[in-house]
C-alpha cells in the first residue's frame, strides 16, 4: 500500500512528464483497439454475410458435388432424400439445383452457373421473391458484379443454353427481372438465379437438387444417405483463411504500435532512472530496501499504463460507440476485392478485446519498467548518492 | 552493544582498485564514539571523511576491519538489514539537502516514518514536532523548490531527526549555505543534540562547523592524524 501511495505521489508530482507519457500510451491503446476492432468487425461481417446469403446453418451436398471441380456438376443432382425433403416442406431447409450453362450477352459466349431456388424461401437473403411471374418468360436474378462485368441490365433478355438430365442441349431466353446488390461475390459472379421448379422442368430433373441449405442455427446434422453434411466450420474455412491473411498484415501494425509504446515506456524509465539516481540514493539512505525501490519504480511504469487506459477510455469510448453503431463507409473498390463486407464496416469492440489489450499493454509496460529498474538492485547507495549509475 | 560506545571501529580499511594500483581511502581507522557526542571528521578533500561516514551509516562496507554501529557489525549486514538499521536508528543530512522534489516539506519529513509503518496520527504529531524544532511549521505545505538553501537544509535536518534516531550523520551540511544560514543550522543541531541526546557526527572542512564541534577527528590520506576533544562552551556567535 505504501509503495502504491508513493508511486501515485511520484507520478502525480512529475506533472507534465507523466501526462505526456500517459497521452502517448493512451494513443497506443486506442489505436490497437481500433485496428483490432476493425479486423474483428470485418471478420464478423464477412461471416455473417456469408451465412446469411450463402451458407445458412450448414449445407448438405449431393455426393457428386464439388464446388471446386466444375466437371462434377453434370452428375451432381439427385432426388432430395426424404429426411431433407421433410425439412424443406417445413421451410427449415432450402433446395438449390445447380447446372452449368452458357450465356450469350451481347453476342459473346460466357460460361455461367444456372441456379434454381425456391421463390418463397426465407433462409437466404437472396431476393428470390422477384422470380415470381406468370408472363411465360423465364425470370432470372443476377448480382451487381455480374451485371457490371457482362453489361446486362434489368429488363434485358439473355440467351441461355444448358444440358438436361439426359445430356441434351436446350436453350431459351431469360429475362433479367432484378439486379441484386449483394455483399457476397460467391452468389453473384457468373451466376443466374431462376425459380427452382422452372429449372427442374427445363432440365428434366423433377424433385432433384444439388444442395440443401439448412436454416440458420439448425441443429440438424444427421447422416442422410450419401449426401455430405457440411457444417459452418467447413463452409467458412475459406472466409476465415482470407481474414487470417488480412489480420496477419494488420497484426504487423498492432505489433509496431506495441513496440512504440514499449519503447516510450522503456525510454521514460531509463531517463527517469538517470534523472532520479540521486533520489534513489536518498531513498536508500532513508532506509528503503532495494526490493521496495524496484517495486516503486516498476509500479510507477505500470501506473502510466493504468492512467493511459483511463484516459483512452475517456476520449475513445464516445468515438468507438459512434463507429460501432454508425459504422465506417467503405470505398466502392472494396466490393471488388472479393470480401463480403458491404458498404459499411461496423467495427466490433468486444469486452474481450478491450480487456485483453489493457492486460497486454499493462503486462508489457510492467516488464519494460522492471528491466531498467532492476539495474537499481545492483546500485550501491553511495554510488547512487553521487549520481553514478554503474 | 556496549552502552558507552555507540560506534566502534577496529582496523578499518577501505580500498578501491584503480587499474593496477589500489587507492587506500581508509587506512587502519580505530575510533569510538559515545552516545550524545557532537563530533566531526575533519580533513581536506580526499582525506576519507565521507568514506568513513558512509561506512558508519551502513551505506558502504569496509574492505577490511570492523565497524560496529549501534551493536551491528556493518561489514556483516545484508542489504535489507542495513536498510533497517538506517531506517530505524540513523539520520542523514547531505550537503545538497537531497529533498524529494515532488513531495511537500511535510511529506519529505514524513517519509522515514512511512517506511516504519507508523500510524497516520502519530506521524502527524512527529512531523509537526520535527518541523517546530527547525522552525518551519509554517512551511509544511511548501515544495522544496519554494525554499531557500537554509530552509531546505532545515527540512533535511527535520527529516533526519523526526524518528528520533540515535545517530545523525551529516556530510558537509553547510557547504552550500551562507554564513548566517550555516550558523542557524548549527545552532539548531546543537540544540537537538542537547534536547534529544542524539549523537551527531559531521564530515566537514568548514571552519563555521568546526567551531561548534566538541570533538574533532582529523583525517589525512585515510589515517587518523589527531583526535581532539574540545573543552569549551559552545560559541553563540
Amino acid at each position: 500500500m505504501l509503495i502504491l501511495k508513493l508511486a501515485y505521489k511520484n507520478i502525480k508530482g512529475a506533472g507534465l512528464r507523466t501526462w505526456l507519457n500517459v497521452l502517448a500510451l493512451s494513443f497506443a491503446y486506442a489505436a490497437i483497439i481500433f485496428v483490432q476492432g476493425m479486423i474483428d468487425g470485418m471478420s464478423n461481417q464477412m461471416e455473417t454475410f456469408s451465412i446469411n446469403a450463402q451458407y445458412g446453418g450448414g449445407q448438405y451436398w449431393q455426393q457428386e458435388y464439388d464446388p471446386y471441380d466444375p466437371l462434377t456438376l453434370d452428375d451432381a443432382h439427385s432426388k432430395v432424400p426424404t429426411e431433407l425433403q421433410q425439412l424443406v416442406d417445413e421451410k427449415k431447409a432450402l433446395p438449390i439445383l445447380i447446372r452449368q450453362a452458357t450465356i450469350y450477352p451481347q453476342g459473346r459466349m460466357q460460361n455461367a452457373l444456372l441456379k434454381g431456388i425456391e421463390t418463397d424461401q426465407n433462409i437466404l437473403t437472396i431476393p428470390s421473391f422477384v422470380l415470381v411471374n406468370d408472363d411465360g418468360y423465364i425470370p432470372a436474378l443476377i448480382g451487381k458484379r455480374m451485371s457490371k462485368s457482362m453489361g446486362i441490365n434489368k429488363g434485358d433478355y439473355l440467351t441461355v443454353r444448358w444440358r438436361d438430365a439426359q445430356g441434351k442441349f436446350d436453350a431459351n431466353d431469360v429475362k433479367i427481372v432484378e439486379i441484386m446488390k449483394t455483399n457476397s461475390a460467391e452468389i453473384d459472379v457468373g451466376q443466374l438465379w431462376i425459380p427452382l421448379e422452372r429449372m427442374r422442368q427445363m432440365t428434366s430433373m423433377p424433385d432433384e437438387s444439388t444442395m440443401i441449405v439448412l436454416e440458420k442455427n439448425s441443429a440438424f446434422n444427421k447422416t442422410v444417405g450419401k449426401w455430405q453434411h457440411k457444417d459452418l466450420d467447413y463452409l467458412l474455412e475459406d472466409v476465415r483463411a482470407a481474414m487470417a491473411v488480412e489480420a496477419a498484415g494488420d497484426s504487423l501494425f498492432y505489433i509496431v504500435l506495441l513496440l512504440l509504446a514499449m519503447l516510450a515506456i522503456f525510454d521514460t524509465q531509463i531517463l527517469s532512472l538517470y534523472r532520479r539516481r540521486k533520489e534513489m540514493g536518498t531513498l536508500m539512505a532513508l532506509g528503503m530496501t532495494r526490493t521496495k525501490l524496484i517495486q516503486l519504480f516498476t509500479l510507477e511504469g505500470s501506473m502510466h499504463a493504468i492512467l493511459a487506459a483511463i484516459l483512452a477510455a475517456i476520449y475513445s469510448t464516445p468515438l468507438f460507440l459512434y463507429l460501432a453503431s454508425d459504422g465506417i463507409g467503405l470505398p466502392e473498390a472494396t466490393a471488388e476485392m472479393g470480401f463480403a463486407m458491404g458498404d459499411v464496416l461496423y467495427p466490433l469492440f468486444s469486452f474481450g478485446l478491450i480487456v485483453g489489450t489493457i492486460i497486454i499493454v499493462l503486462l508489457i509496460t510492467t516488464i519494460v519498467s522492471y528491466i531498467p529498474t532492476r539495474k537499481i538492485s545492483r546500485l550501491k547507495p553511495t554510488d547512487a548518492l553521487r549520481g553514478k549509475l554503474t | 552493544m556496549n552502552n558507552s560506545h555507540l560506534i566502534k571501529t577496529e582496523g578499518l580499511y577501505k580500498k578501491y582498485p584503480m587499474g593496477p594500483t589500489t587507492l587506500v581511502a581508509l587506512d587502519n581507522v580505530n575510533l569510538n564514539f559515545k552516545k550524545g557526542e557532537f563530533a566531526g571528521l575533519v580533513g581536506p578533500s580526499g582525506s576519507g571523511k565521507t568514506t568513513l561516514l558512509n561506512i558508519l551509516g551502513s551505506l558502504d562496507s569496509p574492505t577490511e576491519g570492523s565497524a560496529e554501529v549501534l551493536g551491528e557489525k556493518v561489514e556483516n549486514l545484508e542489504h535489507k538489514e542495513a536498510a533497517k538499521l538506517r531506517n530505524n536508528h540513523i539520520g542523514f543530512i547531505f550537503q545538497t539537502f537531497n529533498l524529494l522534489p515532488v513531495y511537500t516539506v511535510y511529506e519529505n519529513v514524513e517519509f522515514p516514518l512511512l517506511l516504519q509503518n507508523i500510524s497516520e496520527s502519530e506521524r502527524r504529531l512527529m512531523v509537526m514536532d520535527a518541523l517546530e524544532w527547525v522552525g518551519l511549521s509554517d512551511r509544511a505545505d511548501s515544495r522544496p523548490t519554494q525554499l531557500s538553501g537554509g530552509q531546505s537544509q532545515r527540512v533535511a535536518i527535520a527529516r533526519a531527526i523526526v524518528k528520533k534516531p540515535a545517530l545523525v550523520l551529516a556530510d558537509e551540511p553547510t557547504a552550500n549555505l551562507d554564513a548566517q544560514n550555516s550558523h542557524n543550522i548549527m545552532e539548531t543541531m546543537v540544540k537537538l543534540n542537547k534536547d534529544l541526546e542524539t549523537t551527531f557526527i559531521f564530515a566537514t572542512h568548514d571552519e563555521k562547523v568546526m567551531k561548534y564541534l566538541r570533538r574533532k577527528v582529523y583525517l589525512d590520506d585515510g589515517k587518523i592524524v589527531k583526535d581532539e576533544v574540545i573543552k569549551h562552551e559552545l560559541s553563540k556567535e
